[in-house]
């Protein structure tokens, strides 16, 4: 289930592995829309949620689920997981879409609904797609990249597993008609922060992850792009 | 210069604070929330240190480089701290903190 899920995502286990985690099936005690809460309890992070429970160590890497067979448990573990190790190493995991396309990202991010899904469909044949519902975001050298991922949307499938610097961020927006308007750091950082996935209730690493935001808007152009679903919405894109 | 009465502020802890675009940002770590700071705003917020008391912090930063009467900025300064200290980005205490 999760080599279909995950697809080339899925590594075979190593000692070397960053992140590596042992799944123990259980029946599930309810479902997955109860409230997740996220701790940090005796060096580890702790999660749970009516339909899994979770012990992460972030010195080791290692961890371990409780949870039902069924993939939204465990994808819920890895969005948090690496939203936690982003936090402390310069990145963030983004609620937006994401493709390459003459060696740049673009990602074009909101919430359901926004048209990230869409604008994932309406991609020319030379955009490779990273994902249309979570993006992977990580400063390096300077600058930012964005990486794909195995989390998908409405789309369902897998991003392919490559990276790119990233040229522009793109806040989307249904519309009669297409159109793109450049947006202000600080306009972008109260939009922005909606969309970033961050479940610790952690100062320190709210602050941390503020400052890489902030970092972020500094370095890399933001746009409205109010659109209309046609392919041609693609021309006004960076 | 401290009349008496007066108030002192300090930053909570619970926020993240950083300039952007050339606006102080403050987030709240409990909840993302974030809010932008105009520029009198910022200039109180950076003196919040918990030991000078408001009136010296509106004379010192505001009353000197604009264009404003002590009472007026004072008045409006002891708005705008209630106004942060409701949304938990300042403490305002009737001691200086030690």
């Amino acid at each position: 289930m999760l080599r279909a899920r995950y697809g080339a995502f899925a590594a075979t286990p190593s000692a070397h592995s960053a992140v590596r985690i042992e799944v123990e099936l259980t029946a599930p005690a309810a479902g997955p829309d109860d409230d997740l809460q996220v701790s940090f309890e005796g060096g580890c992070w702790m999660m749970r949620r009516g339909d899994f429970t979770a012990r992460w160590d972030p010195v080791s890497g290692r961890g371990a689920v409780r949870q039902a067979a069924y993939p939204y448990a465990i994808d819920a573990v890895m969005r948090i997981i690496h939203s936690l190790m982003l936090a402390r190493g310069g990145g963030f995991l983004l609620h937006s879409a994401s493709a390459v396309r003459n060696g740049r990202a673009v990602l074009f991010s909101g919430v359901s609904g926004a048209g990230k899904t869409t604008i994932s469909r309406l991609a020319p044949p030379d955009a490779i797609l990273l994902t249309d519902e979570i993006s992977y975001v990580r400063g390096i050298d300077g600058g930012y990249r964005a990486f794909g991922t195995p989390f998908a949307g409405e789309l369902g499938i897998a991003g392919e597993d490559i990276a790119a610097p990233i040229g522009a961020l793109y806040f989307l927006r249904k519309a009669g008609r297409s159109e793109v308007a450049p947006v202000d750091a600080p306009r972008a950082a109260a939009r922005i922060l909606r969309d970033v996935l961050f479940f610790a209730r952690d100062a320190a690493l709210a602050d941390a992850l503020f400052a890489t935001v902030c970092d972020f808007l500094a370095r890399v152009p933001v746009f409205e792009l109010s659109f209309e679903a046609k392919p041609e919405v693609w021309d006004l894109v960076s | 210069m401290n009349q008496g009465n007066d108030k002192y502020i300090s930053r909570s802890k619970s926020v993240a604070a950083r300039m952007l675009g050339g606006e102080m940002m403050i987030m709240s770590t409990w909840d993302s929330t974030l809010f932008s700071l105009n520029q009198t705003a910022s200039v109180i917020w950076k003196a919040a240190d918990g030991a000078t008391p408001l009136r010296d912090i509106v004379e010192r930063e505001i009353v000197a480089n604009f264009e404003v009467d002590s009472e007026t900025a004072y008045r409006d300064a002891l708005e705008l701290v209630e106004e942060l200290a409701q949304h938990g980005i300042l403490k305002i205490a009737d001691e200086p903190h030690r």
